[in-house]
């Protein structure tokens, strides 16, 4: 029966059009298959990753011992995690404790069967589009999945029966929430200019208007930090801030199970670069060039493009690890006021800059091009100079008694012991 | 009631989050591209040990192979923790030699007392520093061990430099 089908699912289309049915969906499996297998590798050298780059900022080697400058550190890593006793909590939710991992690692992953990674491919079967699943709601579907990794944070810190592990989860929680809004507002203006929620389009209309990272630098800001809160990555690793809380919502995990965790905070960087690549860096946009762009599809296009997309996600994993030995972490207070009185305010008001700006330069007849595109780089110039000269002293990550202003210091100091009676005597 | 709130003073308007940040990543940076490394690669590389490193003992023979320890006794009262073991014995021409020599490495401070006190610079402290065993009562070192051990021994001074400046 199947070589009866086998001639009918295969048969030769134009390389240049959309495959059959048949062809679609081994295509599809292929796909799925390959991307998950490529992202769980990257994942695993990322890791490596930030052992050796974090070395190297501290000056110091990181693993070098296993295989050649350490490369099968990973598989090491892995055999011993997987070989290590797993131990359960007495009074732990046990079917949530074992849910739990996998809740966070399966939404880091999903998110990549929306995001296009290379211009489509062209087969003697039809034309492959280069994305597992390509959702008309692709940009929806990121943003709601994206939220639903916090589930198995909270859940873990829950299901723990440990009172840090549950401060950890709350957190995470909360913290989700309140960036998960600032992220979501960010995106708009996204949205806005490319009039489309389909990544494929978004990716097209940075090829043709220049890249969104120039066009929305402030909304690009804002997702970048946003995106770092929501990969709990530092300055923004609350829920598991080991100094306060042992390691967080992961106190109780050992062997494979903790191990989920890094592994999906990994995917989630990755995803995060992904998305941050497709929206503001023209995904596999190549810049200065439409050639990769327009017909007729090439294998040497698919290659090229994913290199470019490889080389933009390296990127973002990379600034990640450079940012985590920068900054330190957010006292908590820090982070909400920073994510509630800061990003959420400022996105707003950007969303709807760039919404009149969209709609003036609309009516003023302007197409939709370079013109266009660089009509907003400079508006974005001039906001992002004010912004930085608004934000600049202090303003942003302004510490617990800033508020006060002059006169209200002056006050409490009135009524306060004088400062010699604090200091004591000779002082 | 006076408010107990310790009000600091700090220069709020002065504190910039931004500039701070983007001078943190290039000093980090810089580190990455330029690293300033002072790790050893140990079982490939290792250190110069300083010539008065004081380490797990050795003693010395003379040409014909025997200890050149004559057992005065001089070591085990002057060493503070109490870590040689010294019976003394005498041949027929009257020479004296170790029945045992012995020395517990874990007791020893290695202040290198011993080897400063030797009228025949017999017992040395090395320069030495991989002594791991398998066994507790490895680290007891007898006579055979400690003549046919061949490290190099702890210089204490420099005589060009007696006081060593």
């Amino acid at each position: 029966m199947i070589s009866h089908a086998l001639p009918f699912l295969l048969q030769v289309a134009d390389s240049q059009l959309p495959p059959t049915t048949g062809v679609w969906l081994i295509a599809t499996v292929i796909k799925m298959i390959a991307i998950f297998s490529l992202v769980m590798v990257v994942v695993a050298y990322s890791t490596f990753a930030e052992r050796r780059i974090s070395a190297w900022i501290q000056d110091r080697h990181g693993p070098n011992r296993v295989g050649p400058w350490g490369l099968f550190q990973v598989l090491a890593d892995g055999v011993k995690n997987i070989m290590k006793e797993e131990t359960y909590p007495a009074d732990a939710n046990k079917i949530l404790f074992i849910l739990a991992p996998a809740l966070a690692f399966i939404p880091a992953m999903l998110t990549w069967a929306v995001i296009p990674f290379a211009s489509p491919l062209p087969t003697p079967w039809g034309r492959i589009d280069m994305v597992v699943a390509d959702l008309p709601v692709g940009f929806l579907f990121t943003l709601a999945i994206s939220s639903l990794g916090v589930y198995g944070l909270t859940l873990a810190g829950w299901s723990s029966n440990n009172k840090y592990a549950l401060l950890g989860g709350l957190r995470a929680s909360a913290q989700m929430i309140s960036y998960e809004i600032a992220m979501g507002m960010s995106t708009v203006c996204v949205l806005l200019l490319s009039g489309n929620v389909h990544l494929t389009e978004i990716i097209n209309q940075q090829a043709t208007m220049g890249w969104n990272v120039f066009l929305l630098s402030i909304a690009f800001f804002l997702f970048l930090v946003a995106a770092f809160a929501e990969t709990n990555r530092v300055p923004f690793d609350l829920p598991e801030a080991e100094s306060e809380l042992i390691a967080g919502y992961h106190t109780e995990y050992s062997a494979m199970k903790f191990s989920m965790f890094p592994i999906s905070e990994y995917a989630n960087m990755i995803t995060a670069g992904a998305m941050l690549s497709t929206l503001f860096l023209g995904g596999w946009d190549i810049p200065f060039t439409s050639w990769d762009n327009l017909p007729p599809f090439t294998v040497l296009k698919t290659v090229l493009t994913f290199a470019m997309f490889s080389a933009k996600v390296t990127f973002w994993i990379f600034f990640y690890i450079w940012i985590r030995w920068t900054l330190p972490r957010f006292r908590y207070d820090q982070l909400m006021s920073l994510g509630w009185k800061v990003m959420l305010p400022l996105a707003l008001a950007y969303v709807a800059i760039i919404a009149t700006v969209v709609v003036v330069l609309d009516r003023a007849g302007v197409a939709r091009g370079h013109v266009y595109g660089l009509i907003l780089f400079g508006i974005n110039i001039v906001l992002a100079v004010a912004l930085f000269f608004v934000l600049d002293r202090g303003r942003i990550m302004s510490p617990a008694y800033s508020r006060l202003d002059r006169a209200a210091v002056d006050k409490l100091r009135a009524v306060a012991p004088s400062r010699s009676t604090l200091r004591g005597p000779g002082a | 009631m006076a408010i107990k709130v310790k009000v600091m003073d700090r220069p709020v308007g002065e504190v910039s989050y931004v500039r701070a940040t983007i001078k943190g990543l290039a000093l980090t940076f810089k580190h990455l591209v330029d690293p300033h490394k002072v790790t050893v690669q140990y079982p490939e590389e290792k250190w110069d040990i300083s010539p008065r490193w004081r380490g797990t003992h050795r003693m010395l023979t003379t040409e014909d192979g025997k200890a050149k320890c004559v057992a005065c006794g001089l070591c085990p009262t002057v060493c503070p923790a109490n870590c040689i073991k010294l019976v003394p014995g005498e041949d027929e021409e009257g020479n004296r030699y170790p029945l045992v020599f012995e020395i517990d490495e874990f007791r020893c401070i290695f202040c290198g007392y011993c080897q400063e006190v030797c009228p025949e610079e017999a017992i040395h402290v090395g320069r030495h520093y991989e002594n791991a065993e398998y066994s507790r009562d490895r680290f007891v070192y007898d006579l055979a061990r400690l003549t046919s051990q061949t490290h190099a021994v702890c210089e204490m001074w420099d005589p060009a430099d007696a006081k060593g400046e």
